[in-house]
């Protein structure tokens, strides 16, 4: 199965960090996408740009709109993810657990629906 | 010749373990293995009336089920197929292998059960529901009631469950063992909210909490015996305790009778005596909070008149408790354990230090009432009954609050 982990974290702790703890961190995530390659269960995964960055386009009525920002403010902000391949729900939290982003915010585990479903 | 009740009496008994091998053989699709299972008990009703009970019922409703199963899966492969989805069914059960036959692997079908129904995936609620659905045996309805929601919400709340299970993959599985602890302790929280469901009695169908009560001690053994963990011992033994007084609890009336006060010839002696031999080996395995607990509770069951409670015994024990799990609560239950050992004085002392967290708590207005009224403090008493009074819930604490209050400020 499939599942997409979703790296939400408050932009303002990463703010606070010192350049040397960034760069730890950072480390920290080539290590662990190293590993998920290694171990088979890495399908894909991508740093976002941060939240300022953000577009949110919505279609009503055949009205087009383009607002900035993200689609809600929300205390944490998505920052991040990697789509995974684990055989059940405890494998993916699992890995879920290991992402560094886990210590200091919340990675959200979401199956992603099987094609032809 | 089976009678209907006799066959009813079967289901009853085995619905739990044929269901939780039903699941394993369908991968963990709990619909399907219910659907299953729905349709090998009418196949039995059909059929043993007339051909008598099989030698194996257990195993024969667990083949009749894992064949339906499969008729269910080639009917629905055939309507995709008319339908013209390519959707990847799996299709593929657990093969030829009579799946009774395997005795290792169907004894753990019902600990794949439990800890599938308790998995953190899902909220405390729907824990709850599909433990008392799947493992208990209760009726949609049933459950509804004890509970005080809608039949509708609580078959919502059990389809979304199998849904959850199904779409993210939570696995039909005993935990591995670095996880078993805390997924043990998950199992145990729900049995026990189970069992203080059904012996709060705050509102709600009297018959049905009696029955949410023994649920859940049957819940405990069938937890104590698969585990073998010594708190799921202490958790059975602390239920056993508490359940043992059922029918000193409340008068005619349905008021409430304090423990001091009940009449100790209408509790449970034969559950006690199955819980006192479960708390040595419950202690003995680290003393957790439900093992402690039990020994307290123990401690009152043992006392022949309510006179002869080892108070200070009891006191210990919640100093061991307050250590393993403090919070004010337990806090509140030393106190008053103190207060019965050293004197009123003592307690009140340790129960004015919790003013900040529990002031909310009608309990905690009712224990410095009781202690103040023991030392004939009789306006303080007054108000901190009427405190209680304020706070208080269910009509039977009420009723009793206000005796109390009449007692200490009489008009």
């Amino acid at each position: 199965m499939q599942y997409l982990l979703l790296i939400y974290g408050a932009e303002d702790d990463w703010i606070k960090m010192t350049e040397g703890e960034r760069n730890a961190m950072f480390a920290e995530y080539r290590t662990y996408t190293d590993e998920i390659k290694q171990s088979g269960h890495y399908v894909g995964g991508n740093p976002l740009q941060p939240i300022h960055t953000a577009t949110t386009v919505r279609v009503r009525s055949g009205n087009s709109s383009t607002t900035d920002g993200p689609f809600a403010e929300t205390r944490e902000q998505l920052g991040g993810y990697y789509l995974v391949e684990a055989k059940d729900l405890d494998e993916a939290t699992g890995l879920a657990a290991r992402i560094p982003g886990a210590r200091i915010g919340s990675i959200e585990v979401r199956p992603v629906m099987p094609t032809g479903g | 010749m089976q009678s209907a009740a006799a066959i009813e009496a079967v289901f009853r008994s085995e619905r739990a373990r044929v269901l939780a091998t039903t699941i394993r053989v369908t991968h963990g699709d709990f619909d399907l293995a219910e659907e299953a299972v729905q349709d090998a008990f009418a196949a039995a009703i059909a059929r043993w009336p007339r051909e008598g009970t099989p030698d194996e019922p257990r195993g024969w409703l667990i083949s009749v089920a894992r064949n339906k199963a499969i008729d269910v899966i080639r009917r629905r492969v055939k309507l995709r197929e008319i339908v013209g989805a390519d959707a990847v069914t799996r299709t593929d059960l657990e093969p030829a292998v009579d799946p009774a036959a395997d005795p290792v692997a169907v004894a753990d079908d019902r600990l794949r059960l439990i800890y599938t129904c308790c998995h953190p995936a899902l909220a405390t609620e729907v824990q709850i529901a599909l433990t008392l659905r799947t493992l208990g045996g209760l009726t949609t309805e049933e459950i509804a009631r004890a509970f005080l929601t809608s039949p509708v919400t609580m078959a919502q709340r059990l389809v979304r469950a199998k849904s959850k299970i199904r779409d993210a993959g939570i696995p039909y599985e005993v935990p591995e063992a670095s996880q078993l602890p805390g997924r043990t302790g998950a199992v145990m929280a729900v049995v026990y909210l189970i069992f203080n469901e059904g012996y709060a009695a705050t509102a709600g169908d009297a018959w049905i909490r009696r029955d949410l009560c023994r649920e859940a001690i049957r819940l405990g053994r069938l937890v104590a015996e698969l585990t073998g963990a010594p708190e799921a011992r202490g958790l059975l033994a602390l239920m056993l305790l508490h359940d043992s007084r059922r029918d000193a609890r409340t008068d005619e009336r349905g008021d409430v009778v304090l423990l001091e006060d009940q009449d100790r010839a209408r509790w449970d002696h034969v559950q006690i005596a199955e819980a006192l031999a479960l708390v040595p080996d419950a202690l003995r395995g680290g003393s957790g909070p439900y093992a402690v607990q039990a020994a307290i509770a123990a401690l009152h069951a043992s006392a022949p008149r309510a006179a002869d409670t080892d108070w200070r015994q009891i006191a210990a024990l919640f100093d061991e408790l307050a250590r393993r799990q403090p919070s004010p609560i337990v806090a509140l239950n030393r106190a008053v354990a103190i207060a019965m050992w050293r004197g009123p004085e003592a307690g009140l002392a340790l129960i004015d230090e919790l003013a900040g967290a529990l002031t909310d708590y009608h309990l905690w207005h009712a224990a410095r009432a009781d202690l103040l009224r023991r030392l004939g403090r009789c306006a303080e008493a007054a108000a901190a009954y009427r405190a209680a009074l304020a706070r208080v819930g269910s009509a039977p604490e009420r009723r009793f609050l206000e005796g109390r209050l009449a007692e200490v400020e009489p008009t």
